[in-house]
């Protein structure tokens, strides 16, 4: 993604509160923009950046179609080929892994796959997606597909660091929350900071794919607790999920996947 | 298990505690055989360090035998059985900065990387036994801990050399070599460490070690000056003297140490005016750190020379000499200690008989006393330098 695309980007979600279609243009000019540079490279990354800057600007088409709209963009660096975090990434099951509001991801064939997110209070809610793009070592991106309870639109794009740094990942969510209170409190969870809840998410997947597991402290022996952790554990940013066990999650989503 | 138990400012307790479990794969456990109290760990004491939670196990300068491991630690680095010394800091191994001997820099260790990263725009590596913003985890004053990444951070030790003489690796140590290697040091250096602490101590002896020609050595209780006399510098008790950096260029020809090194951190103590505005301003909460050393040091260091910051600083500091900093072109060099870059070679250096760490030692006792030696060693009683606990031992003070 150019520096200018990043601005782009950003600018858009500084505005998103006050100018909610602020995220539509800036993504369809992009989006157009990145399209544009692409074609005009006439290599194979070209072509990469041409979809990927296409499916941007699809995504922001469909954007404003929808009453509201929670965004969530982070970047991050792996100490990997982007081919081996294409591989980890592609394999969709993966995701719940890291990212902590999945509970399951289940491939059900036909490109499609079945979603279940965790909400506040153990709710759930259930989506179906498709893979709307795919380019080996490069991009991925994904929709749900109509009849969801949620929307979720996103692409994850993979390039090589400079100075063979290992890679580095964009990632770019697009939530359309239902209406309703099961919608409402999960757009309340995201709302308050989906870049942080992504950037986290982003992290964990960094670490298990660096050194195969996930920091943890959770669980771990102590003496007695005062009233004041359990305040700073409600407080936590990093555990929206509240009445969940968060390494009971993390541990389900292994056992599923081993 | 009996751990000791950050309950408040100043309220150490040791209390029963279950036994720590594996959580990851790559964790061990480690029955600890000797574990000691840091001078950073009365920053905690002190109430000054903030995410710190009641009930959480402090010490992060421990060793033992390994008693149990993981399914993902490689049997081949370590097993049950071993006998380690546990770096204080946590490290995963296979993050960029791990692959460039950044240790203490690793990015996976700590799983509350984003409290950390409000602080200082990124995190450092997990801590035992220190603040959550620094990972939480539970710290080596106990009698069992869990090791995370236990294939990368503890360093095997052969039997046949007592704990006391190793125990300093997991800090004190290579924190002190960290700070004198920081120092630059070229033959005829003269090198002035303010602190003389056990992190001080091993700096001057690091110091000569790596070439220092001569090492000055500043504090103010005379039986720590005294430790570092032995150890060859010269010394100066600050208190004694009216103004410390014109006694600094006084002794150097009015050039200067060619380093300083400020082995004392965020809780400096000093005298004069600032010493009562700081002191005010950390007890208001409006000035996390109490900096005097660190100006002392950048006002004291030659033209071009190198200030090296060993000792712990938490949050803010008010009134840094940048005017000094900049001017004199100083180069300030700090990190906590790379820990897995020097564990190694140092414990050669003792094997090899060149240098003896158990002489920092002033007080053994069983881990029932550790809350009143908190006391002892914050107030600088009863000559004491440095603590090493013994988890397993009943009833009295061992004496030193």
């Amino acid at each position: 993604m150019s520096e200018a695309a990043r601005i782009h980007l950003e600018n858009a979600e500084s505005r998103q509160h006050r100018l909610s279609t602020a995220f539509r243009w800036s993504a369809l000019i992009t989006g157009g923009a990145l399209a544009v540079t692409g074609l005009s490279r006439r290599s194979k990354s070209g072509v990469a950046l041409a979809a990927g800057g296409g499916l941007l600007s699809w995504l922001g088409a469909q954007a404003g179609t929808q009453q509201r709209e929670l965004i969530a963009r982070s970047s991050i660096q792996l100490n990997c080929s982007p081919e081996q975090a294409y591989e980890f990434w592609s394999q969709i099951e993966n995701l719940p892994l890291f990212m902590r509001h999945l509970e399951s991801v289940v491939l059900s064939g036909d490109n499609q796959s079945h979603w279940v997110a965790i909400g506040p209070l153990g709710k759930r809610l259930h989506w179906t997606a498709e893979i709307a793009f795919d380019r080996q070592g490069d991009v991925i991106a994904w929709r749900s597909l109509p009849d969801s309870e949620i929307y979720v639109d996103g692409v994850v794009k993979f390039r090589k660091a400079l100075g063979n740094r290992g890679t580095i990942i964009n990632v770019f969510v697009v939530y359309q929350p239902p209406a309703g209170s099961i919608g409402n409190a999960f757009a309340k969870m995201l709302g308050k900071d989906p870049n942080f809840m992504m950037r986290q998410d982003l992290r964990r997947l960094k670490a298990l794919i660096e050194t195969g597991e996930i920091p943890t402290i959770e669980g771990q022996t102590h003496g007695p607790r005062s009233g004041a952790t359990a305040v700073a554990r409600v407080l936590n940013p990093d555990d929206p999920i509240k009445g969940q066990g968060k390494i009971t999650e993390i541990a389900d989503a292994r056992r599923r996947a081993s | 298990m009996k751990a000791v138990c950050w309950m408040g400012t100043e309220k150490m307790s040791v209390e029963n505690v279950p036994d720590p479990t594996i959580l990851n794969p790559r964790d061990a456990i480690v029955r600890i055989t000797s574990t000691c109290i840091c001078g950073s760990d009365l920053h905690l004491y002190d109430g000054l360090m903030p995410t710190l939670e009641q009930g959480d196990i402090l010490g992060h300068e421990f060793m033992g035998e390994v008693v149990e491991v993981g399914a993902g630690v490689n049997r081949e680095k370590l097993k049950v059985g071993d006998r380690v010394v546990v770096p204080f800091t946590i490290a995963c191994g296979n993050c960029f900065f791990c692959q460039q001997q950044l240790w203490s820099c690793c990015d996976n260790s700590n799983p509350n990387y984003w409290m950390a990263e409000k602080l200082m725009g990124y995190s450092p590596s997990g801590l035992f036994g220190y603040t959550h913003m620094l990972g939480g985890y539970a710290g080596g004053q106990a009698q069992y801990a869990r090791v995370p990444y236990a294939d990368v951070g503890p360093l095997k030790i052969p039997d046949g050399i007592p704990d006391e003489q190793v125990v300093f690796l997991s800090d004190i140590f290579p924190t002190g070599y960290m700070g004198a290697e920081n120092c630059n040091i070229k033959p005829g250096d003269t090198i002035a460490i303010w602190g003389c602490g056990p992190v001080g101590l091993f700096a001057i002896r690091s110091a000569f070690l790596l070439g220092a020609e001569r090492v000055i050595a500043i504090d103010r209780f005379d039986y720590r000056l005294k430790r570092a006399e032995d150890a060859g510098a010269e010394i100066i008790n600050y208190e004694e003297v009216d103004d410390v950096v014109q006694l600094l260029k006084d002794m150097t020809g009015n050039i200067g140490p060619d380093a300083c090194l400020d082995a004392v951190g965020m809780e400096a103590h000093y005298t004069g005016p600032m010493w009562a505005l700081d002191r005010t301003k950390q007890v208001l909460r409006m000035q996390p750190d109490r900096p005097g050393v660190l100006r002392e040091a950048i006002i004291a260091c030659r033209k071009g020379g190198t200030v090296s910051v060993p000792g712990v600083y938490g949050g803010f500091i008010d009134k840094m000499p940048m005017g000094a900093y900049m001017n004199k072109g100083i180069t300030m060099k700090t990190g906590q200690t790379h820990m897995m870059r020097y564990m190694k070679p140092l414990l050669e250096l003792i094997q090899g008989g060149k240098i003896d760490p158990s002489f920092v030692v002033s007080h053994r006792v069983p881990i029932d006393k550790a809350p009143e030696m908190y006391k002892v060693f914050r107030d600088k009683q009863d000559h004491c330098t440095k603590v090493v606990l013994d988890p397993w031992a009943n009833g009295a003070s061992i004496a030193a």
